[in-house]
């Protein structure tokens, strides 16, 4: 086991040298090259070559390269434009937001998705399948932020039974210890905290858990169709066992590897899902702050943004990897 | 009385309109204690019948037909619970390929245990005491730790061995074997029939055997029931069916074996055709097409099943073939080689 | 041994070992053919597809208004929330917040639509299939030199599949600034490598076959296998993904849009950007939202449609 953690994350490596050329090339591709991003359109030459020197801009590009290099193993992402702080110091305060409203969703469709998924396959072709089969056809084809508008439009501003921005109500005091609010409330004994906290996450999560739901429903499905027709199913069932058994560790066992892995590759759609979710309710994770830093054309933080992204992405591939290995002992043993 | 008799069961596939019968009217008794032997070419409703016998088949698009008396109770139309009691304990099967067979992401000893858990009730240690035991039992060497391996760590035999620990864990009155050997190696399908048998002869369990290899029939089965397009053409004790094969299908099956002793360039005798060039059963011998002797009567409605020589040899055919086949390495007596089974004593 | 008969060879082999691809990729595709006329999926979706096509090719000229005439300017005050957001005498869709026709936008839109959708599948097909195609090719012909070639492309497809989709799209348009080709081009980068992975894994698959051992056996080139018959039979899940991938162009293109990153000229109006230009006045005015919305959902669900029942239809696990 520990010595595929260590090949898994030696295998990281290149990956993410590879991903650090091309965010270095993209930095230096910029129109006019960061100072005039930094300086604006209308820099004098004069300028733009102080800034250049003070960049060491002027310098090899491999010099440049081993720097860029240096910096982002220091967690040094440079400075926000936008807001003059460390583009670091900007994601850790936003990110537990993200997390918080990315687990949720997650949560949302695996809990709603798996058991849909499951029945719709055992029920082919009844009107739950049929439901769960189109539901999650427009469920893919709703655009993220459509979806988000729709839902805040109708809950919140029509009916009043969510909020309709941020992540608590102004007037609510809570302490912050993870970063996570709802489970803050939970930590400190503000139990209101709680409460308010997770009727601000509600209709952000289900928004961002839309597309991560509709694939969930429709890989279960498949994957349930699948196993019901293998051999071991019909060995099971000739051994007489009770239903519950052939059912959950027979059929759903198997079923679910795939399923899992497919949890990892959304991770990427979800980060993406909240970008647009988080600016639709104002949720203050790291989403909102990339949407103004693309309005304001702030590369550090978007590049920054990418790399740590892609760190994230690949920590958690190599998560679902270790699950997976630990469900399916055929990956275990090469 | 018979411990499974089987009359005039049928299998129908498909929705109305577009129905095929995979079984028409298949009649055959297993006593206790007996090894019967269902033999035919893939497509002949033989393994059909096995489901059907276990209740395998889906329920949507298959109906079924006849009756299947299990001790006197008729399989085909018990209650699911009902059988779900019955598989298992009275009657179990062992399936055709060990690797498809068994669930691939659950121990071994978990698919042993779940099923002594199940019938005989046994929990935790003694079940897994019962299951190295059963393990044992099949010729498993080590069975403690081959309970915590996966199926993938096993090799076929080994794995047919374990799908065969798991059919006689509840010590079953019947045990369906469908093609137990023909997905493993010829020196392990000789090991694996020879437990078989083993486990037949100690425990007095009924064993119906499905296979299409004759080999297997030569060194198992007391009784044999030749299967042709869905329907038994003929039916005999092993000696008697092996000197003199009556039906012509039966017949060409016994000399389509490949003789050591021939002499050299002399031509292999195989049937010709396949199963698909065959006719309805209501207008003639399905067999015909194939057949070398057939005539205008065979074509003039479903033969029936006659006597026409020995008492108990059964066939279904207009003009029985009368010469016994030359067989000098295929002794109908014991179980030897065959250049076509690959049967080793 | 003149080319076509050793080609005729090669097909003969294919028909009689491929079990469940039955023969070349012509009669594969007849035979998805006629399981798709079948189908109500891929009929609905089809019937959507059409719909669309008609209406990108002719809906300029059918559309009563310009796009830009600020006809009803005066009936709209959006600084008092007075909206004209509900179907009304001569404007079927009520006015935008400039108080132009919304009907004849959503018509001239449709064509801007469709081609943002067409043009970055292309790029993302071509450019994929090209990376693809090199990659499971040298993969496929082996040796060490071909095994490290497919390492290194699908090691930098993986960087770029590790990175999300939409984050890509904004800094490839951030780095091109705001216009339609930036939008065609960021969606088509996303999708390269998907049409990458999938050709060569397809690829891969083929070249495993049964056929292609025999094919070797009887003497012919690897080479010529590649190019004769494992990538043509490679190319249908491309085809299916590329009807997926118009969905996703077009969701894709919408969410750029929203991000402020779509066509600014007013005169060539497309859906997303009309939807991310109606989110402002959402609370007011929302059908402002929901003509374009709802124009790009059943869009997009036309391909999926058809792009799901064509991956049934190809399956050869499916086919009865």
């Amino acid at each position: 086991m520990l010595r595929l953690v260590i090949r898994r994350l030696l295998q990281l490596i290149p990956t993410l040298l590879g991903l650090s050329v091309l965010l270095f090339l993209w930095l230096n591709r910029l129109p006019g090259g960061p100072a005039s991003a930094i300086l604006g359109e209308r820099a004098t030459e004069a300028d733009v070559a102080r800034i250049n020197r003070a960049l060491g801009l002027d310098q090899p590009v491999y010099v440049q390269y081993w720097r860029f290099l240096k910096r982002i193993a220091e967690l040094d992402l440079g400075t926000s434009t936008q807001t003059g702080q460390p583009v670091w110091d900007e994601f850790t305060l936003r990110f537990p937001a993200t997390v918080e409203l990315s687990i949720a969703a997650m949560i949302i469709a695996v809990v709603v998705g798996v058991p849909l998924g499951y029945l719709a396959a055992r029920k082919r072709g009844g009107w739950l399948d049929v439901a769960s089969v189109s539901g999650s056809l427009v469920g893919i084809c709703i655009p993220v932020f459509f979806l988000a508008m729709i839902l805040r439009g109708i809950f919140s501003v029509e009916l009043g039974i969510f909020p309709s921005y941020g992540r608590l109500s102004t007037g609510i005091d809570a302490t912050s210890v993870t970063g996570l609010a709802t489970l803050d409330g939970i930590l400190t004994g503000e139990f209101d905290a709680t409460w308010d906290a997770i009727m601000h996450l509600i209709l952000p999560a289900i928004t961002l858990a839309s597309i991560p739901l509709a694939v969930i429903v429709r890989m279960t499905r498949a994957s349930v169709l699948e196993v019901v027709g293998e051999d071991y199913i019909r060995t099971a069932v000739s051994k007489g066992l009770e239903q519950k058994v052939v059912r959950g560790r027979h059929i759903l066992r198997n079923a679910l590897l795939p399923v899992i892995t497919a949890i990892g590759l959304l991770t990427g759609s979800l980060l993406s899902g909240a970008v647009l979710t988080e600016s639709v309710f104002t949720f203050g994770g790291i989403g909102s702050f990339i949407r103004t830093a693309i309005d304001a054309r702030d590369y550090p933080v978007l590049v920054g943004f990418i790399m740590f992204i892609a760190m994230i992405y690949v920590l958690i591939n190599l998560l679902v990897d270790l699950a997976y290995s630990l469900i399916d002992p055929r990956v275990r043993v090469h | 009385m018979a411990l499974l008799s089987v009359d005039e069961l049928t299998v129908t596939f498909g929705a109305r309109g577009r129905e095929s019968k995979a079984v028409d009217g298949v009649s055959f008794d297993v006593d206790q204690g007996q090894v019967v032997g269902l033999v035919g070419e893939s497509g002949c409703g033989k393994s059909v019948t096995s489901l059907a016998l276990m209740g395998l088949l889906p329920d949507k698009g298959v109906k079924l037909g006849g009756r299947a008396d299990f001790d006197g109770n008729n399989l085909l139309t018990m209650s699911r619970r009902e059988l779900r009691d019955m598989r298992g304990s009275q009657m179990a099967m062992i399936f055709q390929d060990p690797l498809s067979s068994l669930n691939p992401v659950v121990p071994i000893g978990i698919q042993v245990t779940e099923i002594l858990q199940r019938h005989r009730g046994l929990k935790g240690e003694a079940a897994r005491k019962e299951a190295a035991h059963l393990l044992d039992r099949v010729g498993i060497p080590d069975p403690a730790r081959r309970l915590k391996e996966y199926p993938h760590q096993l090799s076929g035999g080994m794995r047919q061995r374990a799908l065969i620990a798991m059919a006689v864990a509840c010590a079953p009155r019947l045990l369906i074997a469908d093609e137990p050997t023909t997905a493993l190696d010829v020196t392990i399908q000789a090991q694996i029939l020879e437990l078989l048998k083993e486990l037949v002869d100690e425990e007095g369990t009924a064993l119906l055997m499905i296979t299409h290899d004759l080999g297997v029939v030569a060194g198992l089965c007391d009784q044999v029931n030749v299967l042709y397009a869905g329907k038994v053409v003929e039916s005999a004790d092993r000696h008697e069916l092996f000197a003199h094969p009556m039906h012509p299908y039966a017949h060409g099956l016994l000399e389509s074996i490949p003789r050591l002793d021939a002499p050299r360039g002399e031509p292999l005798k195989p049937i010709r055709g396949s199963i698909n060039d065959r006719i309805a059963w209501a207008e003639g011998c399905a067999f015909a097409p194939r057949c070398d002797y057939y005539t205008m009567e065979c074509l003039t409605g479903t033969p029936a099943l006659t006597e026409p020589a020995a008492a108990g040899h059964q066939v279904r055919c207009v003009n029985p073939v009368r010469e016994p086949v030359e067989i000098a390495t295929l002794d109908a007596g014991d179980a030897t080689v065959t250049a076509h089974g690959g049967k080793n004593a | 041994m003149t080319t076509s008969t050793k080609t005729a060879k090669i097909d003969r082999l294919a028909e009689l070992t491929a079990q469940n691809e039955t023969t070349s990729g012509a009669s594969l595709w007849r035979e998805a053919f006629r399981r798709l006329k079948t189908n109500k999926m891929a009929i609905i979706g089809a019937a959507i597809i059409a719909v669309f096509i008609v209406m990108a090719i002719v809906g300029p000229w059918l559309a009563p208004h310009s796009a830009t005439a600020l006809t009803w300017k005066s009936e709209v005050l959006v600084n008092q929330g007075k909206f004209v957001d509900s179907p009304r005498g001569g404007n079927w869709f009520g006015l935008d917040h400039l108080g132009r026709d919304t009907f004849s936008r959503f018509l001239i839109g449709a064509r801007q639509t469709l081609l943002v959708g067409v043009v970055s599948m292309l790029i993302g097909l071509i450019v994929g299939a090209v990376i693809g195609a090199a990659s499971g090719a040298a993969a496929t012909l082996g040796g060490r030199l071909g095994q490290k070639i497919d390492t290194v492309i699908m090691r930098v497809v993986d960087m770029m599949l590790a990175l999300p989709s939409l984050l890509l799209a904004v800094s490839i348009a951030a780095v091109m600034g705001q216009s339609l080709t930036t939008v065609m081009i960021a969606v088509g980068v996303v999708q390269i490598p998907i049409f990458a992975r999938l050709l060569r894994g397809s690829m891969l698959a083929q070249g495993s076959k049964d056929y292609v051992l025999a094919a070797q056996s009887l003497g012919i080139r690897k080479r010529r296998i590649v190019v004769t018959n494992i990538l043509p039979n490679s190319l249908s899940p491309v085809i299916v993904q590329a009807t997926l991938s118009l969905a996703t162009a077009i969701i894709e293109a919408a969410a750029l849009s929203y991000l402020g990153l779509g066509n600014p000229d007013p005169a060539v109006p497309e859906w997303g950007v009309m939807l991310s230009q109606a989110q402002r006045f959402f609370e007011h005015a929302p059908m402002m939202a929901v003509y374009p919305a709802v124009g790009i959902i059943i869009t997009a669900l036309g391909f999926t449609l058809l792009g799901e029942a064509m991956r049934e239809a190809l399956d050869p696990k499916l086919r009865g």
